[in-house]
């Protein structure tokens, strides 16, 4: 990436400093992961035996109907003057109209993506809470009942369809106790009340005050976000104390206890330090799966998140939906990459 | 141990702080319905453009029309609604209509028929998917000048190409696309010479009971009352629609009293809410008829003794009985009951001896294999594997070929299938709206394209039957015009590729003190303003 330039007196190199070169590099990587999803999932919608006319118009359309609509979407050109017209679209902010909406596709995911980005955070911060102890726990108890009751949680995690527990979760809970509210983001009475700042209904009731409204959305939020944390618990429980019987096996730790350190600096102060790169790993992948979003959990919980948006999206065949959605997600995981990769750093001077 | 009490601690303070911010009891205010509902197919509010089911219900409360029915007598058919009187010429081709006096849009402009006469233009103009309904009178965007006339405020003229029946024309324009909108908001809003499509998609302007104060797309629907509205005053003030895609949810919310109707409650659960305090179920005839057609390309099923066989070789009593109890009803004819001219005729039943002496009968003695073609809709599913158990009892080798909706419709209207397993609703109140695609093909020929009527895509070629249902709308006589319908169906039943089945009862789960709600039978959609808690 270093640029050289001549001068009359002779030649002289401008190096650019290594962050900048890594950025560059990063920012490269980015787009050509993005362009690449984008071609394939472009060619895919295209290459279904699914007429995208019809998606818009619907059956009962006359052929002048279908004609005209086959040339407003641009359909008449060729595949790869579309996906051309199509890049360039997007470079200048333009992801198109949705057909199952009728709005902006941006419109759109600028409503539904904060609504997963606050069920994904608060069910990652409950698995996260649950999940690490608990599995160092069950490492350090290897073999008592609390690992075995860690086990079996992650077991169930595993195997439980979380259709079926969200059901579940939604009768005990909400439909006998009471304790929860039901379906959807916020109760009738409070919708419209806060002004949006970031989407995310909790933060900006919190930013404008309006706690009545914050304590029904959290009311609301509370059983999808713990079911979600649920199964990320059970992912990160399990990852957690598999690392740490990793480390509590290894020659330092027997050094550090027969140095007399206490099993707390033992365990937290040493063990825990070593496995923290590749919690930063699980946790980070455990996250991103969230925020893809978890569909059956949003369709049970009336959740308008971006994982059913794009999934219905798909099954109506509309594709403006479907790569605005997978240009996000994309989005999504180059960030997280990146993001897992400066508290690698962080964590561990070697991988500076 | 502290860290073990530090979990318990965590977990019980979530559900406690959740528990004290939970509603400790749920009842929806008495002036305000609230109702749970499948309204992901709304793309638009524009009455032009609105033709899915959702957006129809939403049109009906917003929109008034010149023509419309009355929710608590839809058997009495159209009334007058802005329009208070009509007058039809001599020779058959021109309506006059007279507009009623007082009625004011949302916006506070009064209605007159200047707005009638927009509202129609535009709907041929902007030649969306349901201008077909206005098209057929010969409306085109070339002569809407000259034949959707208001010559003053008070008078509407439309001129048509042929004189129709007058009921024809009437029930047609009680359909979505009949809804007067409010010119002076409309272009307004208008961009780019859209007539304010765009707008109206999300915007509403109309002269109905409600007005759309908020919508969320796949979210939910709010709507306010109209303070302009003509009519009486609603007892809801607010109608808030909430998009909840499942039964089981549904069935919670309507259970714990958070919502006061459920639409889309599944067999299991309506029987689930038998014997509960405080709700009830209302069933209700709604339009959309189960159908199997036989495309016409294929040897075998263009044999009129194997379409017998297979007629028989349906265990109709079976599936209405099981697993679509209390959701289909058996209906043999293509005209949905209520409908003007219906035909009640059940003249099939499960007779496996019949079948088999029909195919006999046949020249193809021994079936032969039979691909259905299937979307992946459960009930779909279900009735297709009975037709798959019951035609193999035939000697038929029956394969299922499931797909999307979109794939599923592509083939059929491409002409490649040999059995559809489709579903059908009429687009608008008049039995037109069903015999014009069951019993009438223009032009049989592929490219001649004529994908939207049924007896194309199984290229059933019926010039006979096809002047029998044009003649059909024009005859002036309703009673004449009602027996000229039931005879095209009773003909239709013996020799047509199409086996309907079933009629859809629609079972709307809600709260004890909810009274009034009418889903639109078979003829219209939704009317929140006369329901009353």
């Amino acid at each position: 990436m270093a640029q050289s330039q001549t001068h009359g007196e002779g030649r002289q190199t401008l190096s650019l400093p290594p962050w900048f070169k890594r950025l560059l590099a990063t920012l490269a990587t980015v787009a050509a992961t993005i362009l690449g999803l984008l071609f394939v999932t472009f060619m895919i919608g295209r290459v279904m035996p699914i007429d995208p006319v019809l998606a818009v118009i619907g059956e009962r359309a006359t052929q002048a109907q279908y004609d005209e609509t086959f040339r407003e979407l641009g359909l008449d050109k060729p595949l790869m003057v579309q996906f051309g017209i199509y890049v360039g679209d997007v470079l200048l902010g333009d992801f198109g109209k949705s057909i199952r909406t009728g709005q902006e596709v941006a419109t759109d995911i600028g409503r539904v993506f904060p609504a997963t980005l606050e069920l994904a955070t608060l069910g990652t911060l409950i698995g996260v809470i649950l999940g690490v102890p608990l599995g160092v726990i069950a490492a350090v108890r290897r073999g008592s009942w609390i690992d075995q009751v860690a086990r079996f949680v992650g077991l169930i995690g595993y195997s439980m369809p979380i259709f079926w527990l969200g059901l579940v979760g939604l009768l005990v809970f909400y439909g006998i106790l009471g304790w929860v509210s039901g379906p959807g983001r916020v109760g009738i009475f409070y919708q419209g009340i806060v002004e949006p700042i970031t989407g995310m209904l909790l933060v900006d009731s919190a930013l404008r005050g309006e706690w009545a409204v914050f304590r029904n959305a959290f009311s609301h939020i509370i059983l999808p976000a713990s079911l979600l944390g649920y199964y990320s618990m059970a992912y990160i429980s399990r990852m957690t104390r598999s690392f740490m019987l990793e480390q509590l096996g290894s020659e330092y730790v027997t050094t550090a206890r027969v140095k007399g350190l206490s099993e707390w600096q033992v365990v937290w102060g040493h063990a825990f330090r070593n496995i923290r790169i590749q919690l930063v790993t699980v946790i980070a992948l455990a996250y991103a799966n969230l925020l893809e979003g978890s569909v059956l959990t949003e369709i049970i919980f009336a959740w308008p998140g971006i994982g059913s948006y794009i999934t219905t999206s798909l099954l109506a065949n509309d594709m403006n939906s479907v790569l605005g959605g997978t240009i996000v997600i994309g989005v999504i995981f180059v960030g997280i990459n990146i993001f897992s990769d400066i508290l690698y750093r962080f964590f561990d001077p070697r991988a500076k | 141990m502290t860290n073990r009490l530090s979990f318990a601690a965590a977990a019980a303070a979530a559900l406690i702080m959740a528990s004290d911010m939970a509603p400790a009891f749920a009842e929806t205010p008495p002036n305000m319905l609230v109702i749970a509902n499948r309204i992901d197919d709304i793309k638009t509010f524009d009455p032009a453009e609105s033709f899915e089911f959702a957006g129809a219900d939403v049109s009906r409360n917003v929109y008034e029309k010149l023509v419309n029915f009355d929710p608590l007598d839809l058997d009495a058919g159209y009334q007058p609604q802005l329009a208070e009187s009509w007058d039809i010429s001599e020779d058959g081709k021109t309506v006059t209509f007279t507009m009623a006096e007082g009625h004011v849009f949302s916006t506070g402009n009064p209605v007159t028929a200047k707005d009638a006469e927009f509202s129609l233009r535009r709907a041929v103009l902007l030649n969306k998917t349901p201008s077909f309904i206005l098209t057929q009178f010969g409306f085109t965007p070339e002569n809407v000048e000259e034949t959707i006339v208001a010559t003053d405020d008070k008078t509407l003229v439309l001129t048509l190409d042929k004189p129709y029946a007058v009921s024809f024309v009437l029930n047609c324009l009680t359909a979505t696309i009949g809804g007067i909108v409010d010119m002076k908001a409309a272009m307004e809003n208008e961009v780019d010479g859209d007539m304010g499509n765009e707008w109206l998609r999300t915007n509403t302007a109309g002269s109905g009971p409600y007005k759309v104060v908020d919508w969320k797309p796949s979210e939910s629907v709010l709507m306010d009352l109209n303070p302009n509205y003509h009519g009486d005053a609603p007892a809801m003030e607010r109608v808030i629609v909430q998009h909840i895609q499942e039964s089981a949810t549904q069935r919670l919310q309507l259970e714990r009293g958070d919502i006061d109707v459920a639409r889309n409650l599944s067999p299991e659960d309506v029987a689930g809410l038998d014997g509960v305090d405080g709700v009830k179920v209302v069933d209700e005839l709604r339009g959309r008829l189960m159908y199997w057609a036989a495309n016409q390309k294929n040897e075998m099923l263009s044999d009129p003794k194997v379409l017998e066989a297979l007629k028989w070789a349906v265990d109709y009593d079976g599936m209405s009985g099981s697993f679509l109890k209390g959701q289909y009803t058996v209906h043999q004819a293509f005209l949905p009951l209520t409908f003007l001219g219906a035909l009640e005729d059940k003249p099939y039943s499960f007779d496996m001896e019949k079948a088999k002496a029909a195919l006999a009968e046949s020249n193809h003695p021994d079936c032969g294999p039979i691909k259905i073609s299937v979307r992946e809709a459960q009930e779909r599913l279900d009735i297709s594997q009975s037709l798959q158990n019951t035609w193999g009892q035939l000697g038929c080798e029956v394969e299922l070929i499931v797909g999307t909706g979109a794939q599923t419709l592509d083939r059929y209207r491409a002409r490649e299938h040999d059995i559809y397993m489709g579903a059908w609703g009429p687009d608008y109140p008049d039995p037109n709206t069903n015999a014009a695609t069951f019993a009438q093909n223009p032009d049989n020929a592929d490219e001649a394209g004529n994908t939207g009527y049924l007896a194309w895509r199984n290229a059933w070629d019926i010039p006979e039957m096809s002047e029998k249902t044009l003649a059909a709308v024009v005859e002036n006589d309703t009673e004449a015009r009602a027996q000229m319908y039931r005879d095209i169906q009773a003909e239709h039943q013996q020799t047509s590729p199409f086996g309907v089945m079933f009629q859809q009862i629609e079972q709307n789960g809600m709260r004890s003190n909810v009274e009034n709600f009418v889903a639109g039978g078979a003829t219209t959609a939704v009317s929140y303003w006369v329901i009353t808690k």
